[in-house]
């Protein structure tokens, strides 16, 4: 897997986006079947919502994708290569796929600037300098650069998830995971953190994002995949999904959420 | 005699800050020393492999409930007199190490628990966030989780230096003549002095424990991760 890409500079943060292919993923926690026989591609550069109702297995979907979820059977690949089961190529892997979390997980007992610079130095081996530079690129590119010397818990939430956009992003990701990005943030915070999304999309990164915002879904997404009870009911571009859903548990699902 | 005279009596015939000095020393090398093994078991017992989580959970099973006195006692006649180790050239200093020894043996099982209760303080998705950017196990732990569960753990180690400040007394058993041996040796021969033999040693101890428990809990804030 080559790396190469243009070093500093708030322009080419990301690189060439990666292909995600799963199929016939299943999981099982215990007896409850949570992924039922999945089949989902994502283009290089596409980006892709998941929807559903709670429980339906979205978030455990995007969990399979660098393996912080262990999948029971079928195969998922990046970039036509099988994710790998563990160990040093397992978190070579993940390296190159981002993952945005809705608590944020910003190292708590380190700077901003110590987040964003830890992957680049102890995983890429870059030197500190190095990483400096590309860590304040990425936090002036994501608006918090003046916050670069403050402890986490001294950010407000939508400064906290658009730090661990640029953690994610300082290295250089193929594959982008966005797991609920927003859920955990008030609403005036929501779209400083989808407005990055948003432009980080323009740029070409393949991204799969579980979100609840119908917004984003509908201006920033390629495609959305609407999954009910671990299965994968209906895709559609987002203008077809909304407007026309085929489904009924999609329609059931759109009526619920946008009538208020 | 008035309680004055007494405690001078036995300052002066007595090197009483002496005996203290040997269970300070003996505290210290413990400390560094059971700090290591409980943060190695601790690791095992938080690491992935079975065999490894088996093993120090086996550890401290085992060595949370032996009793100390035995494990000193061992030393000296299983260790020392049966299997000829020696830990010094040196005849006292051999004794030293024993117990510097059995009490990080000991020590470390309590430690490795107090560690665990801060990996416990620390959330999970710390880990996943660590695992994602492509740090595998070792640098995770090294870097993110045991920095934090240390902080966590102040405390719970805090409380884990006072047992071991009080129990460096059972080296008397591995023939360290600290200060419970000194205590023994006054109350054969001054017997007319037994509260203030009392006194002494049961302050003595008081005075170094209590700055233990009051810088513990000032770092214990000082040091808390902020969320």
């Amino acid at each position: 897997m080559s790396t190469a890409a243009p070093e500093g500079g708030t322009a080419a943060i990301s690189q060439a986006g990666a292909e995600v292919r799963l199929s016939g993923v299943n999981k099982w926690f215990g007896d409850h079947h949570v992924l039922r026989d999945i089949n989902l591609t994502v283009k290089p550069g596409e980006v892709v919502v998941l929807l559903g109702p709670s429980g339906s297995g979205k978030s455990t979907l995007c969990r399979t994708i660098n393996r912080l979820e262990t999948i029971d059977s079928g195969s998922v690949q990046i970039d036509g290569a099988e994710i790998p089961a563990e160990g040093k190529a397992l978190a070579e892997l993940r390296s190159e796929v981002g993952m945005v979390f809705q608590s944020f997980n910003l190292f708590a007992h380190k700077s901003v600037l110590e987040n964003v610079t830890m992957g680049p130095i102890k995983v890429r081996g870059k030197s500190k300098r190095e990483a400096r530079e590309l860590a304040e690129a990425l936090l002036k590119k994501v608006g918090v650069v003046n916050q670069a010397d403050k402890l986490p818990a001294q950010l407000s939430g939508g400064q906290q998830q658009r730090v661990a956009i640029a953690r994610s992003l300082a290295m250089r990701p193929r594959v982008m995971l966005f797991d609920e990005p927003t859920s955990a943030l008030d609403p005036e915070m929501i779209t400083e953190v989808l407005d990055t999304m948003a432009s980080l999309a323009k740029e070409g990164m393949t991204m799969i994002v579980v979100t609840h915002e119908m917004g984003f879904a509908r201006e920033a997404a390629d495609r959305v995949v609407f999954l009910a009870d671990g299965a994968v009911v209906e895709e559609n571009t987002p203008e077809e999904f909304f407007t026309n859903p085929q489904s009924d548990r999609a329609k059931d699902f759109l009526g619920k959420i946008l009538n208020h | 005699m008035s309680y004055f005279d007494q405690f001078s009596r036995l300052f002066a015939d007595y090197d009483v800050v002496g005996a203290f000095w040997v269970n300070i020393q003996l505290t210290f090398w413990a400390a560094v020393f059971a700090f290591l093994i409980g943060a190695v078991v601790a690791l095992m017992r938080i690491s992935p492999v079975p065999s490894l989580r088996l093993l120090g959970g086996a550890y401290v099973h085992i060595v949370r409930n032996t009793p100390l006195t035995i494990l000193m006692v061992m030393a000296v006649l299983a260790l020392w007199t049966q299997m000829h180790i020696t830990l010094s050239t040196d005849f006292k200093q051999n004794f030293f190490n024993f117990a510097v020894a059995m009490l990080s043996i000991y020590h470390a099982a309590f430690v490795c628990e107090a560690i665990r209760s801060g990996v416990n303080t620390v959330p999970l998705g710390q880990a996943e966030a660590a695992r994602s950017i492509g740090l595998g196990f070792l640098p995770t732990a090294r870097l993110i989780i045991f920095p934090q569960a240390i902080r966590g753990a102040i405390t719970p180690l805090g409380n884990a230096l006072i047992a071991l400040t009080k129990n460096t007394t059972v080296a008397a058993a591995a023939s360290v003549a600290e200060a419970s041996v000194m205590m023994k040796k006054m109350i054969e021969f001054d017997s007319d002095v037994i509260f203030a033999i009392f006194m002494t040693f049961a302050l003595g101890f008081v005075i170094i424990v209590i700055p233990v428990g009051l810088i513990t809990t000032w770092a214990s804030r000082k040091w808390a991760v902020k969320r």
